[in-house]
């Protein structure tokens, strides 16, 4: 009970964590823009979103412990945490010369499609049911679909198309996440049952 | 004409005349942080009872933390003035 009074609200969780994937989405089309060759000749840089990945897997992991409404979110929370820490700490690993593969970044679209899924799983509402709801189905198919962008960068390590729609996926991420509040109406609609909005 | 003389020179042109490509990337990079933090701005403005510290009074410590558009007008500035100007600086400086 005590860790309930402390806790924050789930809404403001989501905008720390949308704060980080808009940093992750602006280090990456930074990258994608100038190249690898170019972003890698300052070696610091080429920790950067890497280290910043697994660091957000790792502070997911107290939004798992304590954000434990639901066992379907603390399992789903607890995949986001270990999916992040397995694509950063793979790309760490290419970053540092101690992965050489290519397909490495498979990792990462086993991440989205993984998140995906469980966006849409753990969503047991309709659409509109609240905004939360639908933002959950939104994320979910977004972070579906945009698999394909770190797989074809897999395949095509040099693509801009593939690396521009990776990092532009962290954007659309971290603008969903902005738009998520606890308790609020979707295109004028709200259930009775999602409970009483606030601002 | 000896083969380092016209390398040099080469070298010299794209020093002065980067391609446009190169700076079409140099402008989007150094444009980046500023569109971020001009959408911050007008998410604010749209927003402005997100900006609990417009009206302190009464207000929770996390009300007081969650700043939403403060924290997207920060991310573009500290973009623009970290790390911009040296990844523009690698673009800019010849290979």
């Amino acid at each position: 009970m005590i860790v309930a009074g402390l806790e924050p609200r789930a809404e403001f969780v989501h905008w720390w964590f949308a704060t980080g994937f808009l940093i992750l989405g602006l280090l990456l089309l930074s990258e994608a823009l100038v190249g690898p060759e170019i972003w890698g000749r300052r070696p610091w840089r080429r920790y950067l979103w890497p280290g910043f990945m697994f660091a957000m897997g790792v502070l997911m992991w107290p939004v798992s412990t304590f954000f434990t409404n639901s066992t379907i979110h603390m399992v789903a929370h607890g995949m986001w945490a270990q999916v992040l820490m397995l694509a950063g700490a793979a790309e760490l690993g290419v970053a540092r010369g101690k992965l050489h593969s290519q397909y490495w970044r498979l990792t990462s679209a086993l991440g989205l499609a993984a998140s995906g899924a469980a966006l849409l799983l753990h969503e047991q509402n309709h659409w509109l049911f609240a905004r939360a709801a639908f933002l959950h189905h939104t994320l979910g198919w977004t972070v579906l679909v945009a698999a394909v962008f770190p797989l074809a960068q897999a395949l095509r390590p040099r693509s801009l198309t593939a690396s521009l729609g990776f990092a532009t996926t962290f954007v659309v991420i971290a603008v969903l996440l902005y738009c998520d509040r606890d308790v609020a109406p979707i295109f004028g609609h709200l259930s009775f049952y999602a409970g009483v909005p606030h601002r | 004409m000896s083969a380092d003389i016209a390398h040099e020179l080469i070298r010299e042109v794209e020093e002065e005349h980067p391609d446009a490509w190169t700076r079409a990337r140099v402008r989007i990079l150094l444009a980046l942080g500023p569109l971020t933090s001009l959408a911050g701005i007008a998410w604010a403005v749209l927003q402005p009872w997100r900006l609990t510290l417009l009206h302190p009074h009464a207000q929770g410590l996390y009300w007081l933390l969650a700043e939403p558009p403060l924290y997207v007008v920060l991310v573009g500035i500290l973009f623009r003035l970290v790390l911009a100007p040296g990844i523009v600086a690698d673009l800019e400086e010849p290979g």
